[in-house]
């Protein structure tokens, strides 16, 4: 029983971590219809932003502080890649946009390692080392302040959309681009916006992942981004509240899955494949979705 | 006194010409009706004029040349254009819709506009909190109209608000717009289908036939233009 609550917790702060990105993925579906399979890369090139921020012997910033400035750079390049990369072929075939995330993809990592290396960086974590035994089941800092950083970031999010009038342009906008032009919404800037606070989210994430892992690196991200496409899938790629649910089952399942099913230990990839390939066999919308995904 | 001008109107989807050169207007305060078998370009004229597709020729609305302006521009000068069919934003509430036709308005008297449709349509306020997509067609037709009006528009445009209704809820809906124009002296530009009905409410009217304008003149001279009666009102 003890075993099975603390693979639980375990499972739990890797699921917030791929709830985090999923929620970057859904964000950018909602608004623009697209899924942005360089997430991910957008999310590792922040955390070496970063990792420079907090390593530099000449600003050498706190971790906290060295996020905040890194997320702010990332919203900036969100909205850049929007205008410069997405723009010019966003009337094109939906192959030919995931052709162009995909090239992205592979961009951003070689520019990343071209200008940060290729050798593994360590990344501080913000929260610290504590950890407390309770009823018998060890509970680290680490993971508590992974579900608060969730929870605020999911409630910042529920405001921003819900209730804001910025919030109801990017919801019109994603529900029905024609009917919200007519009514006077600038789309491109919404949709440039939504890319903006995806990149955003996506630096976050990448800085509360990597303290996790061996260490920062070219491939840092993508098995986190499986875990989180399939965390999206599962819950809905256009439901915030599916990413969250969705990235705790499947970091649940995983651990679980590991600890419990023996061969699976070294090929627990298989987890978010069987998840994505079950959702989409099974519920196409995902748990709380209501758009079925076409456009991949 | 014109609001709205429109000389040698062209345009269409890429390479498919499908307006040939239309004139015609819209004075202030005036219901214009548009008619024409489906697929005359009645859908294209109305999104032509609100900045949906590219168009040559000249629009001039109030005075000022807003020919190749983005949808944006024409919205905040006074132009609301209600889309044929399912114009709702689904998964905006019933109130929500209403609130975001009011995107381009900077004054503080949005929400007491939202009760006056709400009291104009009471339907819409029985589904106040209700996803906009979960409603049926006739309800969704009222909420896409409500939302134009929202805006305060100078010039509605409305394409086919009949489309899928009851005929006496279009009736209904007809007289609503009749008592709309007379209160707010909005100017309307109508597109369609039930002939009849819409040439009771105008005053003026157009007939187009693919991408021409064949006919116009008063609506009485249209109801009784032999031609029009065979062709367009299935008389
Ligand atoms: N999105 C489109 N792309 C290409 N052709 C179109 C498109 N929409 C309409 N058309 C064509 O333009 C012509 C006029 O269509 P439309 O303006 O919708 O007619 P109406 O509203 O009078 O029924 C038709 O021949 C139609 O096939
Ligand atoms: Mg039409």
């Amino acid at each position: 029983m003890q075993l099975f609550l603390s693979q639980l917790m375990n499972g739990l702060g890797n699921g917030v971590i791929y709830a985090s990105l999923a929620l970057a993925i859904v964000l950018i579906y909602r608004t623009t219809g697209l899924l942005n399979f360089a997430q991910g890369e957008m999310a590792l090139f922040s955390t070496y932003v970063t990792w420079k921020l907090v390593d530099d012997s000449e600003m050498g910033l706190p971790v906290a502080a060295a996020i905040g400035i890194s997320m702010v750079i990332a919203f900036v390049g969100g909205a850049l890649i929007e205008r410069v990369v997405i723009r010019p072929v966003e009337r094109s075939s939906p192959l030919v946009i995931v052709i162009v995330t995909i090239g992205m993809f592979l961009a951003i990592n070689s520019i990343a390692q071209a200008i940060f290396g290729t050798d593994t960086k360590q990344l501080p974590s913000v929260f610290s080392d504590a950890a407390w035994v309770v009823g018998g089941v060890r509970v680290t800092a680490q993971t508590v302040g992974l579900v608060g950083v969730l929870a605020a970031e999911c409630l910042l999010l529920w405001l921003l959309l819900q209730k804001t009038r910025v919030g109801l342009g990017l919801r019109a906008v994603a529900s029905n681009p024609d009917s919200s032009r007519l009514v006077g919404i600038g789309t491109g800037n919404m949709l440039m916006l939504g890319w903006a606070i995806s990149a955003a989210l996506g630096a976050l994430a990448g800085a509360m992942i990597v303290p996790m892992t061996p260490g920062l690196s070219a491939g840092s991200m993508q098995a986190v981004l499986i875990y989180a496409f399939a965390a999206a899938a599962l819950g809905g790629f256009d439901s915030p509240l599916g990413a969250v649910v969705g990235g705790i089952i499947v970091g649940v399942a995983q651990a679980l899955a590991i600890q419990y099913v023996d061969p699976l230990n070294d090929i627990e990839l298989v987890v978010p494949f069987a998840l994505i390939g079950g959702v989409l066999l099974f519920r196409p919308t995902g748990l709380f979705g209501r758009r079925v995904v076409e456009r991949v | 006194m014109t609001l709205l001008s429109v000389t040698a109107l062209a345009g269409g989807y890429g390479p498919v010409k499908v307006l040939h050169g239309l004139d015609f207007e819209v004075a202030h305060g005036e219901i214009v009706v548009i008619l024409g078998a489906n697929g005359a370009g009645k859908t294209t004229t109305l999104r032509a004029l609100s900045g949906m597709i590219p168009s040559d020729g000249e629009i001039v609305f109030d005075g000022e040349d807003v020919t190749g302006r983005k949808p944006q521009v024409l919205a905040r000068r006074g132009v609301a254009h209600v889309p044929q069919g399912r114009g709702t934003i689904d998964e905006l509430t019933v109130e929500e819709n209403l609130r975001v036709g009011a995107w381009t308005r900077r004054d503080s008297d949005v929400a007491a506009d939202v009760d006056r449709w709400f009291e104009v349509f009471p339907h819409l306020a029985d589904r106040r909190t209700q996803q906009a997509g979960s409603m049926s067609g006739g309800e969704q037709q009222m909420l896409a109209i409500a939302r134009g009006l929202m805006s305060r528009p100078r010039l509605l445009l409305l394409d086919e608000p009949s489309l899928g209704l009851a005929p006496i809820i279009t009736q209904e809906l007809f007289a609503q717009l009749g008592d709309l124009n007379r209160e707010l002296d909005t100017a309307m530009l109508i597109v369609e289908q039930n002939a009849g009905l819409a040439l009771r409410l105008a005053s003026r009217g157009y007939v187009l036939e693919t991408g021409r304008i064949v006919a116009q003149g008063a609506a009485t001279e249209l109801e009784g233009n032999e031609d029009v009666r065979r062709a367009y009102l299935g008389l």
